[in-house]
């Protein structure tokens, strides 16, 4: 049910029965690394290419989501997810091994809430009893797809980030036992000018910051309304634009805690990854991994996902484009909450 | 005395280089080529062989040495056969390195593969 401008509230309450999260060599390094299903030492994972490595991180994590769902892999009636590579590869290679019902969506890293809030809408308004959302996002793929291939040795600035090696997937279902998705915020491209794709938290901020403002206009509730509020992939350069924003316009984040997935991912202080995490996978993975088990254990009992993602294209940026972005909130909570 | 400046003068190509990189935002390939292109208008103004003495190779490693080499071959060739020597002189110079990057690429493709 549509609530303010562009918030979906969800009044059948959404469960969230299982996840899957793989994660390569980087991220197993990292802080939460306990809490992925598989970590894997290998970045090529044993493939020809990046590309089929990256498919296969999807296909696993998909696996495993059906698994930790305990039901069969043909009672999940739709598929949504999307991927960083050109015509959504990743995806539609992986979900063709599932032969699943499938809806490709882009939102570049902000398609891991982007696809779970379809999901959760499928299943709130009847139209399937069982929604897999899932995206994936690879070091090496990415690399070559929006700025040089590894090989070529290009210099990185400090402001540039480093894409989250990993595929995530939930099942979403209309009943059981798990984290519910309450409500999920559309947002709106906002563009203030941004054209260096190496500062992408930067250009981000605006936009998360936009989907969360208006995430509280459209449901009346507050920051202290939640225990977490996480942004995507902003980094420290992001993060500390976000916080200026939001301290600029009166927003009371103090209440709750504000922090970020490309923060959370690698330990940003001894791993080599500049401003910190981003890609497609780093909020899915350290969503779908860290922050519901943590909900699960009742370390926290209602969180805001906010996803965000830079719409450029390698095309629109060679020819001098600024960077359009977008963010896509999705708050979940314990099903006591 | 000697590696002082050839230290000098190549980390100030360098410094050149990473200036273009951080605050004029070029791409790699665009700094590469301005570097080139400069090379050549030194060697033009006939800057880069007095440079080449002082410096050595601080001067005749970086990247701005290969436009020196482009317009010092076309330049001598000009004075010795006419107008056609631009033409065919233009990489007299530098065959050495444009075929060293040809066959070394090519023997390093026959062994390794790469993902990038």
């Amino acid at each position: 049910m549509l609530r303010g401008k562009q918030t979906w509230w969800f009044d059948s309450r959404p469960v969230i029965i299982g996840t899957g999260t793989v994660v390569g060599p980087d991220e197993g390094a990292g802080p939460l690394a306990a809490d992925f299903d598989l970590v894997h030492a290998e970045l090529d994972l044993n493939q020809k290419s990046w590309e089929k490595a990256e498919r296969l991180l999807l296909e696993q994590a998909s696996d495993f989501a059906i698994r930790n769902a305990g039901i069969r892999k043909e009672q999940v009636q739709f598929y949504v997810g999307g991927d960083l590579l050109n015509q959504l590869i990743s995806n539609s290679f992986a979900v063709r091994e599932l032969g699943l019902p499938y809806l490709g969506v882009f939102g570049a890293c902000s398609t891991s809430m982007l696809s779970l809030a379809l999901a959760a809408q499928l299943v709130d308004s009847g139209a399937a009893q069982y929604a897999m959302a899932g995206t994936c996002s690879h070091n090496c793929t990415a690399e070559k797809q929006f700025r040089y291939p590894t090989e070529y040795g290009s210099q990185k600035p400090p402001t540039a980030q480093y894409t989250v090696t990993g595929a995530g997937a939930a099942v979403v279902a209309a009943s059981g036992n798990g984290p519910v998705v309450a409500c999920a915020t559309i947002g709106k491209i906002v563009d203030l000018g941004i054209s260096d794709p190496f500062n992408m938290g930067a250009a981000m901020a605006p936009a998360a910051v936009d989907t969360i403002q208006t995430h509280f206009a459209d449901t009346g509730r507050v920051p202290g309304d939640y225990d977490l509020i996480v942004t995507g992939d902003l980094a420290t350069v992001g993060h500390r634009i976000a916080l200026d924003l939001f301290a600029r316009d009166g927003v009371p984040m103090q209440d709750t805690v504000f922090s970020d997935c490309g923060l959370m991912i690698y330990d940003v202080e001894r791993q080599k990854v500049q401003a910190g995490g981003s890609g497609c996978a780093c909020s899915a993975v350290v969503t779908y991994g860290h922050l519901l088990k943590r909900l699960n254990r009742g370390e926290l009992k209602r969180i805001l996902v906010v996803a965000t993602g830079a719409l450029l294209s390698p095309l629109s940026y060679q020819q001098g484009e600024t960077i359009p972005c977008i963010a896509h909130a999705v708050a979940i909570e314990r099903g006591d909450a | 005395m000697q590696f002082v400046w050839a230290f000098l003068v190549g980390g100030g190509i360098c410094v050149l280089g990473q200036l273009m990189f951080d605050i004029l935002k070029l791409t790699p390939a665009h700094t590469m080529s301005t570097l080139v292109v400069l090379g050549a208008i030194a060697d033009a103004l006939g800057w880069y062989e007095p440079l080449v003495d002082f410096a050595g190779a601080g001067a005749s490693v970086p990247i701005t040495s290969f436009g020196n080499a482009l317009v010092h071959g076309a330049l001598t060739e000009l004075e010795q056969t006419g107008p056609i020597g631009v033409i065919t002189g233009m990489f007299k110079v530098t065959s050495a390195g444009i075929s060293a990057a040809i066959i070394f690429s090519f023997l390093a493709a026959l062994v390794v593969r790469p993902k990038g």
